[in-house]
């Protein structure tokens, strides 16, 4: 069971960041998991005064709130009309409509947990985080960062107009995924996202050249790059076969898609 | 003697429904004072250990703690946690706590504070240190290891069961009829195969929990979550060594059981902390705890051999299961026996010849117990995918097989202790739900729009209907003022619907509206015995009971009413609300007769009745399933699952419906994904729901449950039982689908996505 | 710390750890209806409303809830008995420890979308887990409620 000492309602961006940089202080995101943790926490910090909640869309992008929850981005009618629904897809399988009414973006985006399907999509979506000090900073960036003491503030995804496929394996309906894949397609030039290996998810871009039989050899390249993983859930050679599957399936999508 | 029957039979509200759906406080954790002490365990992080040094004093000083135990403090007597009829066939080898740690998770000390947050804090401050040993963790090998998991000399068995501890070996035995190696020697062809599940969990929603306090009788009085009072009384007693009278345990609503809390689990602790302190404490085991510690499924191999002509003839079964009780050897003897019983009977039709062994050993992981099926899950599942893979060698279709070689009404099975099946409509169950299901058009597996494989596949089942010779299930009927009724029983409702499903019966017996009868259970005080609510005996064997003593109560009352008629007893007939002269010239109502039976009175108008049979008739079943299979992936859905179950005279429609639907969709959990893994120090990964995923409502199919009832002679109002059997023919059916989409086997259990889309079927 | 909420319509002030989470809060503030049936966030038992949104209390710190409107089973009694009978005549309740949490995600799933399919039932329950039913007889009851409703025979 997780204990806290003290627990800091922020008032500003500010008093959260200067709290945050103790060792023991820990900044909450929708609070999930709480029981799970053994650690023993100096301060959390509460950042639901700072008006972290909500998407806002301005002309060139979606300004995401790091408080904004899943369940918000889930049932957001302007960006899953925008992503081909994509959002909706990825977040439906997370638990249950209670867990995701809690789980926030900036939670989930933070963690950079390997299982996350909220991740991989975002990264297909080219997405950055804000953060209070550093500023903006690509997720895919931020995916290879190591420990950060900053505040993520927002999550910004480009207005783009991309065909986009998200797939994931589970071995139940509602459990953490074996492996997802999101791809996104911008004209010629397509991203694929592989996370759930079971570590952080990895992006892969090319370009297409309009030859036949490319979704399958995309597949196949991607799945002889990256590096998988076994855990209790599948095996590395599982989750290779998979994603070969998987961004076939995707890349079938989009470029159906497309061509319809 | 079918009767016309006005309670039985109908599809009632359970009585304390609308109760629990608002949420109004019914558990343990909901009825009991939350001032009192907070009991934890410290839990063994070695799978095998000795404790060389333990100090607690540290641990002492923390502010509001109020006792630390360790194996020194308790009774160096040793006791099983089974809930099982004295003397039990399960092996004495625990202690409340013992120097020697036989599993991760075993218990090295008990601490009482005064609150949560003490008591957490004194676990992290005694200080252990273990002589770690090295752990016995493959029961395949278990059998004469030189580790020995029970070498202490205070272990003891009761029962003859060919336990020998200085072998690991908790039971062990043989059984046959006619001679197997000649008519395999006879038959065309001989198939040999080996069958694998795991130690699956019950995950009841209500973890194990107790509270203890010390009654104005200076009584250790428990609440507990439990299916078993009576058998609570005994092992407390055993355990803290102290007299049976001085025990009172009652159960208030639990919140889920499937023969979890057929173990006393968690009841220990708290009673050792209260009878040593005289305070009142509470004990709530966590989620982790319950699946680390808990009593799951025995964890089987089972080898068939089964030989057959080429006509689909079943001729000869030879079963062998090697089951894994673990650190201890809680309902080890007796799980073991169904896998061979509930499985071979199956095949009584044709059968010439049968044997059935086996051997169950002890070894460092997680002690296993009582879930749903008990070992008949385990056995079905490999006798069933035997014949199945007979049918598709063969080619024949394996519905027509089974009902070439199934049992029949009135046949004697020698594989199930030479009893009768007294009423059987398995054959009526498979030609229903073929039809239901539309088996002709869905067994020829096929390809749809989207690449993915429909399939089909088929299992059938049978249970047992309580313990034969041994279950005792007894009721106690009253009248009371103005004419209703209260019954008391010592059986368990755990969710289940006993209460209701007896009053159900009560109701037909005295001829009154289900409302009229107040349903009391089950406390060792006030109920009368009964074993308790596991083996599916509580609608057989209590109903029985019922029965019984309502013919008894009645014949009290006609005494009374006769003395109010001023006429003979034999001349009184009994008409529900009232009794009346033979000849119709006078009555009397039930309210006067129950008026006087509080004014001058000497006849108590009250019946207790015990019940026990010396036979155990089964109820039998069918289950089709036909899933999608996404041969890329591996994922396997279940898209529409038929049952059509035999369970004598369905007391209760829509409870028995529930029961099935229930019984099915944990064994699609357990075939699909229910997974149990242990790394190489023993430790278990899927500690959690997080890691041991339940079917949640999504991957359910739909569900199709219908009946072929069966009259039973011996059960109250022909019913059998329906409790576990249900939870048989998914395992057996679903991977005969997948091997229909796929064409491999799988023989072991969770059939994951992973293994259908590599076709790894053997690890 | 001291906290202030709206109970089920109710203002109360407590004096809490910081630590303390909703679940443990709401039981020992005479809520015996939200129950625990994991550490992990996943079993929905605990679910409650939190400014009307259903969420599992064990998830939120009661901090966090400070100011904030909180809904137990306690407070919503009517409307619950609106469609639990029909729970009920399926006999879907079982051993109903798992029942207030589905029941408050079943009014949430109501209130915001009265006329589900039954997929739509099951999506949004589907963090809601029950180990005794088998669910299909949970959404046969719901399903008849909403029949009767439309029927006109509430």
């Amino acid at each position: 069971m997780l204990t806290f000492n003290r627990y800091l309602r922020a008032t500003s961006l500010e008093e959260a960041y200067t709290e945050a940089q103790k060792k023991s202080s820990v900044v909450l995101g929708g609070g999930m998991w709480l029981r799970l943790g053994k650690r023993r926490i100096g301060t959390a910090i509460d950042l639901s005064d700072l008006g972290l909640c909500g998407v806002e869309e301005t002309e060139d992008s979606y300004r995401i709130g790091a408080y904004t929850t899943l369940r918000d981005l889930e049932c957001h009618a302007a960006l899953n009309t925008q992503y081909s629904g994509v959002l909706r897809e990825s977040l439906r399988a997370i638990v249950g409509v209670q867990f995701r009414n809690l789980a926030t973006v900036g939670g989930s985006v933070f963690g950079r947990f390997g299982f996350s399907d909220v991740v991989t999509v975002l990264l297909a979506l080219d997405a950055s985080v804000e953060l209070y000090k550093a500023g903006v900073v690509s997720l895919e960036r931020f995916c290879t960062m190591g420990r950060v003491n900053d505040i993520l503030t927002h999550v910004i995804i480009p207005k783009r107009s991309l065909s986009v496929s998200y797939h994931a394996q589970r071995n139940s309906a509602t459990d953490f995924p074996v492996l997802n894949v999101c791809a996104a397609r911008n004209g010629e030039q397509v991203t694929v996202c592989v996370g759930a290996r079971p570590a952080r998810a990895v992006a892969y871009r090319y370009t297409l050249d309009g030859t036949a039989g490319k979704a399958e050899r995309i597949a196949n390249e991607i799945a002889s790059r990256a590096v998988f993983d076994s855990n209790t859930r599948a095996t590395a050679r599982y989750r290779r076969h998979l994603c070969c599957v998987l961004v076939r399936r995707a890349l079938d999508d989009i470029l159906e898609k497309e061509e319809a | 003697m079918k009767q016309e029957l006005k309670s039985v039979g109908k599809g009632v509200r359970k009585k304390d429904a609308m109760q629990l759906l608002l949420g109004k406080p019914a558990y343990v954790d909901d009825v009991t004072p939350s001032d009192c002490l907070v009991v934890k365990v410290l839990r063994s992080p070695h799978a095998h250990a000795l404790i060389e040094e333990i100090h607690t004093d540290v641990a002492m000083r923390v502010p509001g703690i109020v006792a630390v135990y360790t194996y020194r403090d308790v009774p160096q007597k040793r006791f099983t946690m089974a809930g099982q009829t004295y003397p039990e066939p399960s092996p004495y080898d625990r202690l409340i706590l013992d120097r020697r740690l036989r599993f991760v998770g075993d218990a090295v000390a008990i601490v009482a504070g005064e609150n949560e947050a003490a008591v957490d804090k004194a676990l992290r401050l005694i200080k252990v240190r273990y002589e770690v040993l090295t752990p016995l963790l493959d029961f395949r090998s278990a059998l004469d290891h030189e580790i020995l998991v029970h070498p202490e000399e205070s272990w003891h068995a009761l029962c003859d069961v060919g336990a020998d501890n200085r072998r690991n070996l908790c039971a062990q035995g043989m059984e046959s009829d006619g001679d197997v190696e000649q008519v395999f020697a006879d038959c065309d062809v001989v198939l040999e195969r080996t069958f694998h599940t795991k130690a699956c969990h019950q995950a009841m929603m209500e973890t194990f929990r107790t509270y203890t306090e010390i009654d104005t009788y200076g009584r250790l009085h428990v609440i507990s979550s439990t299916q078993i009072v009576f058998h609570a009384r005994r092992i407390l007693a055993n355990a803290l060594d102290i007299p049976k009278s001085k025990i009172h345990v009652e159960k208030p609503r639990i919140g889920g059981g499937f023969g979890a809390k057929q173990t006393l689990v968690a009841e220990i602790y708290p009673a050792f902390v209260t009878w040593k302190t005289g305070r009142a404490a509470k004990m709530i085991y966590t989620r982790r705890e319950c699946q680390i510690a808990g009593s799951p499924r025995h964890e089987m191999e089972v080898k068939v051999k089964l030989g057959a002509d080429r006509d689909g003839t079943i001729r000869a079964l030879d079963v062998h299961t090697l089951s894994n009780t673990g650190a201890y050897g809680e309902h080890g003897p007796t799980t073991v026996g169904l896998s061979g019983h509930k499985s071979i009977p199956l095949y009584t039709g044709s059968l010439e010849a049968f044997r059935f062994a086996w051997d169950v050993v002890y070894t460092n992981v997680e002690s296993a117990g009582a879930y749903r099926g008990y070992g008949a899950t385990q056995g079905i599942f490999a006798v069933e995918s035997a014949v199945n893979e007979l049918s598709e060698m063969l080619g024949l279709d394996p519905v027509a097989v089974r009902m070439k070689n199934m049992v029949k009404q009135g046949q004697i099975m020698p594989a199930y202790y030479n009893e009768p099946a007294s009423a059987c409509a398995l054959d009526r169950c498979m030609q229903q739900c073929a039809d239901a299901f539309d088996w002709a058009k869905k067994y020829p597996v096929r390809v749809t729009e989207n690449g993915k494989i429909r399939a089909a596949g088929v299992a059938m089942a049978m249970q047992g209907s309580g313990i034969s010779g041994v279950d005792v299930g007894s009721a106690s009927v009253k009248l009371n003022d103005d004419g209703f009724y209260v019954l008391r029983i010592g059986a368990a409702d755990m969710g289940t619907g006993c209460d209701t499903i007896l009053a159900q019966m009560t109701a037909e017996c005295m001829d009154c509206a289900i409302e009229d009868v107040i349903v009391f259970g089950a406390d060792t005080d006030a109920s009368p015995y009964d074993s308790g609510s596991y083996a599916s005996s509580t609608t057989y064997v209590t109903g029985r009971a019922v029965e019984k003593a309502c013919l008894e109560l009645k014949e009290k009352m006609c005494t009374v009413a006769a003395e109010l008629l001023d006429c003979p007893t034999a001349d009184v007939v009994f008409c529900g609300r009232e009794i009346s002269r033979a000849d119709g010239t006078a009555s009397v109502s039930l309210t006067d007769v129950a008026n006087k039976s509080m004014c001058r009175n000497n006849i108590a108008l009250e019946a207790t009745c015990s019940h026990s049979s010396p036979t155990s008739p089964p109820p039998f079943m069918v289950g089709m399933v036909e899933i999608e299979l996404d041969r890329e992936t591996g994922t396997v859905e279940v898209l529409d699952y038929h049952a059509v179950v035999d369970c004598g005279t369905v007391v209760n429609p829509n409870l028995a419906r529930i029961q099935t639907e229930g019984g099915l969709v944990q064994g699609i959990g357990m075939t699909l994904y229910e997974n149990i893994q242990y790394d190489e120090r023993g430790h278990l990964s899927e500690n959690s729901l997080m890691q041991y995923r339940i079917p949640t409502r999504l991957e359910t199919g739909r569900l199709h449950v219908s009946f072929a009832p069966s009259y039973e002679q011996s059960g109250p109002f022909g019913a059998k039982s329906v409790g576990e059997i249900v939870i048989n023919t998914p395992a057996p059916a679903i991977a005969h689908a997948i091997y229909r989409a796929t064409g491999r086997w799988y023989r072991e259990l969770p059939i994951l996505p992973e293994h259908v889309a590599l076709g790894d079927t053997v690890k | 710390m001291e906290i202030t909420l709206t109970l089920n319509g109710n203002k109360i002030t407590a004096s809490v750890a910081p630590d303390t989470v909703l679940l443990d809060f709401l039981r020992e503030h005479g809520c015996a209806s939200v129950k625990c049936g994991c550490e992990t966030s996943g079993c929905g038992l605990c679910t409650v409303f939190l400014d009307d949104k259903p969420v599992l209390s064990c998830s939120v710190p009661v901090v966090r809830a400070d100011g904030h409107k909180v809904t137990t089973l306690e407070g919503l009694q009517e409307e619950a008995a609106e469609f639990i009978g029909f729970i009920a005549d399926q006999g879907a309740e079982q051993c109903g420890f798992c029942n207030p949490g589905f029941v408050m995600n079943t009014i949430a799933l109501l209130r915001e979308n009265p006329d589900p399919t039954d997929d739509e039932i099951r999506a949004y329950l589907a963090g809601n887990l029950c180990r005794c039913s088998g669910y299909e007889g949970q959404t046969r009851g719901i399903r008849a409620y909403l029949n009767a409703k439309k029927e006109g025979r509430l």
